[in-house]
């Protein structure tokens, strides 16, 4: 590989993070919070390109250029790290394909969440508004944790996608990132009442409904997983932020 | 010659595995080049991605990939943020500093060194650069391995999400923080053993000395986001592969068997290679399985997984990984259930 190839590699590397992270492309795959970072590592990587291209030129220019410009030929091939190829890929991956945030294929791989208690051993009531909107994973831990106590009697608002759950039933879900896509794991919530029936998986919806008793276990982990009775429920656009 | 603004429309799927890196050519003629491979290759990609689409239309493809871009995107950061410091030590902190900072004898300067990666808050994909410019530096081997090892493991950030991920069970966090301390120096301690300075082969990376220092800054980073980055595509095409194909019924048989379930997660570690920061919370969501299981998950995913084994194969050559990551393995799962049923 020569220092020009490289340069051209390195620049698109750059350029593709760069790009994924201004645009919201980036949400597909990481936290929001890692922007910052990833701006500065594109913007470093397409200096380093600059600086590569730079020196590329100057050393063809110079009649100095045997030490540099021969390290892909005379012997010297193995010297520059032909492993570097592979940096394409990624280029590729974020440039041309750009895959779609997780869906209901990797949420019926994995078992639900366990919503965690509240740190406190009160929780909080829900936030003003009826509909009160509420995460899924808020719910769950709500539902599970404490009884439903702090959701009866109120109308609750959630989105996420149709997963199909451990018994073929819909179930809403929501894959929960800590760090990337890698460690993603589904929150699903089951629905009683207005079950949207033949909607296909990954379709993002919007549920008005109520706290319902009813649980199931998820076979694949053994944990409890909440149900909600739904009384309506709307088709929505995917959320800019997919994950919770 | 750039492709920034190549449409990126919604998401028509290209076969990753289908379009395998191009071999470099020799350029012994100029005229083809690598350049004019890249060029062609970039080209050919463009032309053909109605038809590379219609490949990959499957749900599990299409999770592979973004699982696949996703540990990429995560670790880009932390790996650009790895190899400018090792740049920085390569080029301006000069030989003898590490004279002076590291204690002379190299017994004590094993454990000074795990002390240091406590300190340094990286990310595994950093410390593999940052640990093969030490030991270019002149620093013992020893010394560096202690660093590599402890640096992503017990860091602020990562003790810290430990101890959210795992509320109310402190000791998990202490656990996890003297097991791997306790593997870090171990590992240096044996490599001043039983090491070799002949199993370790650093790349040849192009001569820093005559530069001027400007320019051997980014000559050092140029190859080093190549060569740590190339390998790093590979673990992250590896850790997608198993994160696909691995079903989560399977573990849940073997978490009913004590030794199984260690054993079955020191490997799940090993194979889905998650940043030392996230790992924590994948760990707790295995909640089926005992806490001791959990904590050597822990301690070996830093040290050992796919991402670094295919990262140190590439920095430090293969004699050394042959030794080095099974005797690593064994020791983070003989310390990390040590600790576990001492703690736990």
């Amino acid at each position: 590989m020569s220092r020009l190839t490289q340069a051209v590699v390195l620049f698109l590397f750059g350029g593709a993070i760069l790009r994924a992270s201004v645009t919201d492309l980036f949400l597909r795959y990481v936290k929001a919070g890692l922007r910052p970072y990833l701006i500065a590592a594109g913007v470093l990587l397409i200096v380093a390109a600059a600086m590569t291209l730079w020196s590329a030129m100057r050393a063809r220019s110079t009649s100095s250029s045997l030490e540099e410009e021969d390290h892909d030929g005379h012997g010297h091939a193995h010297h520059e790290p032909r492993v570097g190829w592979l940096l394409v890929l990624p280029v590729l991956g974020l440039l041309l394909v750009s895959p779609p945030a997780l869906g209901s294929f990797a949420a019926g791989k994995a078992g639900s969440v366990s919503a965690a208690p509240a740190s406190g051993s009160d929780y909080p009531p829900l936030p003003a508004g009826d509909p009160a909107q509420v995460g899924l994973l808020d719910y769950a831990s709500r539902a599970l944790f404490d009884d439903g106590k702090s959701l009866t009697g109120r109308n609750l608002r959630m989105s996420g996608f149709v997963t199909p759950g451990p018994d073929g039933q819909p179930m809403l879900a929501r894959i929960v990132l800590t760090c990337c896509a890698a460690d993603g794991r589904p929150i699903k919530v089951g629905m009683t009442g207005k079950v949207p029936l033949d909607v296909p998986a990954d379709t993002w919806i919007q549920v008005d409904g109520v706290y319902t008793a009813k649980r199931a276990k998820d076979p694949a982990n053994n944990v409890d997983m909440a149900y909600v009775e739904v009384k309506s429920w709307e088709a929505i656009p995917e959320p800019k932020q997919p994950y919770s | 010659m750039t492709q920034t603004d190549l449409p990126a429309s919604a998401a028509p799927p290209v076969a990753l595995p289908e379009s395998p890196p191009a071999p470099a050519t020799p350029a012994r003629e100029r005229r083809i080049g690598s350049l004019e491979v890249l060029a062609g290759l970039l080209v050919l990609l463009v032309v053909l991605r109605g038809w590379l689409a219609g490949l990959m239309t499957g749900a599990r493809l299409q999770t592979w990939t973004t699982v696949f871009v996703s540990v990429l995107v995560q670790a880009v950061p932390f790996l650009v943020f790895g190899v400018v410091l090792s740049a920085i030590i390569a080029v301006f902190v000069p030989r003898s500093f590490w004279e002076k900072a590291l204690p002379k004898h190299p017994a004590l300067a094993v454990p000074a060194a795990g002390l240091a990666g406590v300190v340094l808050p990286g990310c595994e994909c950093g410390s593999v650069p940052i640990a093969g410019s030490l030991i270019r530096r002149g620093v013992t081997p020893a010394a560096a391995i202690a660093f590599l090892l402890a640096a992503p493991a017990i860091n602020p950030i990562v003790l810290t999400a430990t101890a959210v991920a795992f509320p109310g069970k402190p000791e998990m966090v202490i656990g996890r923080g003297a097991a791997s301390l306790i593997v870090a120096v171990g590992m240096g301690w044996l490599w001043l053993k039983l090491g070799k300075e002949s199993w370790i082969r650093l790349p040849h990376r192009p001569d820093l000395e005559g530069k001027a220092r400007f320019e051997a800054f980014w000559s050092a980073i140029r190859h080093d986001v190549m060569h740590a980055g190339g390998y790093l595509v590979m673990g992250a095409a590896a850790a997608a592969t198993i994160n696909v194909v691995v079903p989560a019924t399977w573990l849940a048989r073997l978490a009913a068997h004590p030794v199984l379930s260690v054993l079955a997660l020191a490997v799940l570690a090993v194979l889905l290679s998650i940043c030392s920061e996230a790992d924590a919370f994948v760990a707790a969501s295995l909640s089926q399985f005992s806490l001791t299981a959990r904590l050597v998950f822990l301690v070996v995913g830093p040290m050992i997984d796919l991402k670094l084994i295919a990262m140190q194969t590439g920095v430090f050559g293969r004699r050394f990984m042959w030794r080095f990551a099974p005797t690593t393995l064994v020791a983070a799962i003989l310390v990390g259930t040590a600790t576990g049923l001492v703690l736990l």
